[in-house]
C-alpha cells in the first residue's frame, strides 16, 4: 500500500485500476472528464473516447455482457442522452461488473444546468453509490464491482464536482486481475422484447428488494456515527465533509454512501437515538421526502437551499446562525467572466456574424462564449446538438428567413449533430450550418475526437472526414465550403452565398485551437501609438490581450500569441508583428 | 489545527502547479490534505480559485470568507476580489501584475486604481512583488506561480528545505533550474508588508 494525494477523479481511475476493469469507454464532460483520462494512463485498461455518452454506456454495456469489468463516465446532462440504454442495462444485468460513473456540477461552475441524477437511479431501479473524498472514491468503486456482479446489476456512481475535482490522501494497492466471465448465448435475458422483458421487470423488482435488504444488514457503504445525540443528520458526498466541519463531534451523522436505494430500517433507528433530524443534501430533497414517507420529522429543505453548492460557510450560517467574519474593499469590482482566449479561431467567426446581423443558433463549446458582451452573436445555447435540429425548426416556423445559420463544433458535431443535418437535407430544409472545426474538443480541456486523427492513447488514425460525412447526409458538395476564421472578409463571402442559396448548406470554419501545441507563438504584435487613431477597430473582436492605456489600445504581450486578426481590423496599418 | 491557503488567479495562470506543490509539502510533512481545484469553464480566462487545507484532520476541502491563513494572488483585480476570504491576521502574497477582464476592455467598466494600497489601508498585511519580471528574469514568464511559493515561505510553517523538496517532485526535471530560480527569487524580494 502507498500513500499519495489524488484528484477525486484520479482516484476513481485507480479503483478502476485495482479492480481490474479491462474496458472504458466515456465522452468527456467537467467535471467528470479526468477519470478517463487517468484510466487511459494504464496499459491494461482499453480506454477511448466514445463521439457521445448513449455510444459510451453502450460499450460498456456490451464489454460487461461479454464477461470483463467495464465503466463509462458522463457529466449528468449525458446521462440524459444516455438514459435510454441506462434503464436497459436495469432489465439486462450484466455479467461482468459495470459501474456509470455521472458527475452532478452543483453551482454550475461549467454546465448549462443543474441537475440532480438522483432521479435516475430511482427512475432506472439501479443501485446508486455517492463517495465524500478521493480515498472513498477509490474504495467505492472496489467493492462496487464485487456488488455489481453479486447483484447482477450495474452500479451508478454519483460524483459532483467538489469530489471530482478536490484532491485528498488515497492508499493505493496493486491491481487484481480477475479472469473474464464466460459468455452464453441467453436471450431471455440479453434479448428485450415485450415476451423477455416482461420477465426480466420481475426480476429487478426483486433485485431492487434485495438490495433494500442488504442496505439495512452489512452494506458496507453507510456509516453512522453517534457523537452527541442532540442532532442527527443524515447526509451524503460532499455535504458530509461540510458537516463535519460545522458540527464536528456536536452532532450524530448517518452518512449515506449508497443514495438508491435506501436502508429504511437503519435510517428510522437512527432517527430514534437522535433529538432532532437534519438532512444535508446539495440539489433536490430526495433523503428529505424519502424520510417523511417513513415517518420521521426531519429539518431540511425548509433550512437550506435547493439552488446551487454548499459550503461549510452556507451550513453553519443557514443551521447554526454563525455568519462569516470579514473585511472586503468598499467598492464593486468588476466581473472577469471566462473569455475566448487570445489567438481564439472562434473569434473572428463570431465578430463576422456580428458584422452580419445573423440570427444564431449556437451550440455547447467553447463557441458558446460568443454569445457574451460585446460580440454578443449567438441567439440560442440549448443542449449537445440542439444548434443544428432547431435552427431547422426555426427556419420551417419563419419560412426560411435567409438570415439564420446554426454554429456547431466538431466534437459536438459528431456527439449529435449529424442527425439534425440529416434532418434538414431528408425533410426539404435550406439552412446553413457552420461546423467550427478547431481539430479538438476544446471546452472540456483538449480531448481527441473522431475528427482529429488521434486516439485517446494518442495512437493515429484515419480521421473521419467532416465534408464527406455533410456530403453523406445529403449535402451537395458544392455547398460543402471549407473558410478559415482568421479571414472575416472571405468568411462573410462565402455566408452570404450559403444563406442566400435555396438548398441545405454546410460551411466549415477551420483552424486550429490557439492552445493546441501545433500552433506556433513565436511572434506577437504590437500597436505604433504614433499612427494609432484611437479607432477602437482593433478592440471589437474583444480580445483579452487588448485594452486602453490612457486614451490608446496596447497590447498586452505576455498574452499575445500572435495570430493577427487585430491587424486585419485596422485600417491604419498601426499593428505590426515582432519575433519573439 | 488546520491552515488554508487560497490561490487564486485568472485562468490559464499557473495556479494547479503551485497548489501541487503546497499539497506535497503538506503530504509530505504528515499532514492530512485537501486541495479543491477549478478545472473547465473558467479556466477560460474567468477568475479562478484553488484552496488548500491541511491539518490533523481536514474535512471541508473549500475555505470560506474570514478563514484564509494566507492568500496567493497571481493578479491585483483578483486579489481584492477573494479579499473577504483572509482571516483578521492573514497575510495577502499578490503578484502586481494586471490583467484586464472583458468589461473592463469593453469600457463598460473601469479597472480599479490603486488596489494594493486599498487593501493595505484596511490594515491587511500585503505582500506585494513584481512576480512577472521576477519569473521572466528566472528564465519563463509561466514561473510567476513559484515565485510567489518562494515568498510564501516566510509565512507559512513550511521550511524552505520543505518546499524547495515538494517543488522538485511537483515539477519536470527539465524545468527544474528555471523553477529553483523562480523560488529563490522570490524567497529573497524584500517583504514590505
Ligand atoms: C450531453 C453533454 N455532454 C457533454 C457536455 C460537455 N461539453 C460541453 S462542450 C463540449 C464539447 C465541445 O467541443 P467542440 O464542439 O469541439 O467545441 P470547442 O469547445 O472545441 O470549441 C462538451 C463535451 C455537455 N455540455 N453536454
Amino acid at each position: 500500500m502507498a500513500k499519495t494525494i489524488m484528484l477525486g477523479n484520479q482516484a476513481v481511475a485507480q479503483g478502476l485500476y485495482e479492480s481490474g476493469c479491462v474496458l472504458v469507454s466515456s465522452y468527456p464532460g467537467t467535471p467528470s472528464t479526468e477519470i478517463t483520462e487517468f484510466a487511459a494512463k494504464y496499459d491494461e485498461i482499453y480506454a477511448e473516447w466514445a463521439p457521445n455518452e448513449k455510444v459510451a454506456l453502450e460499450v460498456a454495456l456490451g464489454g460487461a455482457i461479454a464477461g470483463g469489468r467495464t465503466f463509462c463516465a458522463m457529466k449528468h446532462v449525458g446521462l440524459n442522452v444516455a438514459a435510454d440504454p441506462l434503464f436497459i442495462t436495469s432489465y439486462t444485468g450484466i455479467n461482468g461488473g459495470m459501474i456509470i460513473a455521472v458527475a452532478d456540477d452543483p453551482g454550475m461552475h461549467s454546465s448549462q444546468n443543474e441537475q440532480d441524477s438522483r432521479h435516475y437511479a430511482a427512475a432506472a431501479k439501479l443501485p446508486m453509490i455517492e463517495p465524500s473524498d478521493s480515498g472513498e472514491c477509490l474504495n467505492f468503486v472496489k467493492i462496487a464491482y464485487e456488488m455489481s456482479e453479486k447483484y447482477d446489476t450495474p452500479f451508478i456512481l454519483r460524483l459532483s464536482t467538489r469530489v471530482s475535482h478536490s484532491q485528498s490522501i488515497v492508499e493505493t494497492s496493486p491491481r487484481q486481475e480477475i479472469a473474464l466471465k464466460d459468455y452464453e448465448k441467453n436471450p431471455q435475458k440479453y434479448v428485450m422484447m415485450p415476451a423477455n422483458a416482461k420477465l426480466r421487470h420481475v426480476v429487478v423488482e426483486e433485485r431492487l428488494d434485495k438490495l433494500v435488504e442488504w442496505t439495512d444488514n452489512g452494506c458496507p457503504f453507510n456509516k453512522v456515527e453517534y457523537n452527541s445525540k442532540k442532532i442527527g443528520i443524515v447526509t451524503s458526498g460532499i455535504s458530509y465533509d461540510y458537516a463535519k466541519e460545522v458540527f464536528g463531534e456536536d452532532a450524530s451523522y448517518f452518512k449515506l454512501g449508497m443514495v438508491y436505494p435506501l436502508p429504511e430500517k437503519a435510517l428510522v433507528e437512527f432517527a430514534s437515538q437522535v433529538e432532532r433530524v437534519i438532512v444535508i443534501e446539495e440539489l433536490d430533497d430526495i433523503f428529505e421526502t424519502h424520510l417523511k414517507k417513513l415517518g420521521i420529522k426531519t429539518d431540511g429543505k425548509n433550512l437550506l437551499p435547493k439552488i446551487s453548492e454548499f459550503s461549510h460557510e452556507l451550513i453553519r450560517e443557514k443551521l447554526l446562525g454563525i455568519k462569516a467574519e470579514f473585511s472586503e474593499l468598499d467598492q464593486t469590482l468588476p466581473n472577469r467572466p471566462p473569455v475566448m482566449c487570445p489567438g481564439c479561431p472562434h473569434r473572428g467567426l463570431f465578430y463576422t456574424l456580428k458584422k452580419m446581423k445573423l440570427t444564431v443558433s449556437g451550440d455547447i463549446g467553447c463557441y458558446t462564449l460568443g454569445a457574451v458582451p460585446p460580440l454578443g452573436a449567438i441567439d440560442t445555447t440549448l443542449c449537445m446538438g440542439a444548434s443544428v435540429s432547431a435552427l431547422h425548426g426555426f427556419d420551417k416556423v419563419r419560412n426560411n428567413p435567409k438570415n439564420t445559420v446554426a454554429v456547431i463544433g466538431d466534437s459536438t458535431f459528431m456527439h449529435s449533430g449529424i442527425t439534425g443535418l440529416c434532418n434538414i437535407t431528408y425533410n426539404q430544409g435550406i439552412s446553413t450550418v457552420l461546423i467550427l472545426d478547431n481539430s479538438i474538443t476544446g471546452m472540456t480541456g483538449h480531448q481527441q475526437n473522431p475528427t482529429t486523427g488521434l486516439t485517446l492513447k494518442n495512437q493515429p488514425v484515419t480521421p473521419i472526414s467532416i465534408e464527406k460525412i455533410c456530403e453523406g447526409a445529403g449535402v451537395s458538395p458544392e455547398h460543402i465550403r471549407v473558410c478559415d476564421p482568421a479571414d472575416p472578409k472571405q468568411l462573410e463571402k462565402v455566408i452570404k452565398e450559403e444563406i442566400d442559396s435555396d438548398v441545405p448548406s454546410v460551411i466549415i470554419v477551420r483552424r486550429p485551437c490557439a492552445l493546441l501545441k501545433k500552433v506556433p507563438k513565436d511572434t506577437y504584435y504590437i500597436i505604433n501609438p504614433d499612427t494609432c487613431r484611437s479607432c477602437r477597430a482593433c478592440m471589437s473582436i474583444a480580445c483579452p490581450a487588448i485594452s486602453m492605456t490612457g486614451s490608446k489600445p496596447t497590447i498586452d504581450t505576455s498574452l499575445c500569441i500572435g495570430c493577427g486578426l487585430c491587424k486585419n481590423m485596422c485600417r491604419f496599418d498601426s499593428i505590426t508583428q515582432v519575433v519573439r | 489545527m488546520v491552515k488554508n491557503i487560497m490561490i487564486v488567479g485568472v485562468g490559464g495562470q499557473g495556479s494547479l502547479l503551485a497548489s501541487r506543490i503546497v499539497g506535497n509539502a503538506a503530504m509530505a510533512q504528515g499532514y492530512d490534505v485537501k486541495v479543491s481545484e477549478v478545472h473547465g469553464m473558467s479556466q477560460r480566462g474567468g477568475s479562478v480559485v484553488t484552496y488548500v487545507r491541511y491539518g490533523d484532520k481536514v474535512h471541508s476541502p473549500v475555505i470560506g470568507r474570514g478563514e484564509a491563513d494566507i492568500i496567493i494572488s497571481f493578479e491585483q483585480l483578483e486579489a481584492a476580489r477573494w479579499l473577504s476570504f483572509l482571516k483578521k491576521d492573514g497575510v495577502l502574497i499578490t503578484s502586481t501584475q494586471k490583467i484586464m477582464p472583458m468589461p473592463v476592455i469593453t469600457g463598460s467598466t473601469q479597472y480599479p486604481d490603486e488596489l494594493i494600497s486599498q487593501i493595505k489601508e484596511k490594515n491587511i498585511k500585503v505582500v506585494a512583488i513584481d512576480a512577472l519580471s521576477k519569473a521572466e528574469k528566472a528564465g519563463s514568464i509561466k514561473a510567476v506561480n513559484v515565485v510567489l511559493i518562494g515568498a510564501m515561505t516566510h509565512y507559512s510553517n513550511f521550511s524552505k528545505q520543505q518546499l524547495l523538496d515538494a517543488l522538485k517532485t511537483s515539477v519536470p526535471q527539465k524545468l527544474l533550474s528555471v523553477n529553483l530560480n523562480a523560488f529563490e527569487s522570490g524567497y529573497e524580494c524584500e517583504q514590505t508588508l
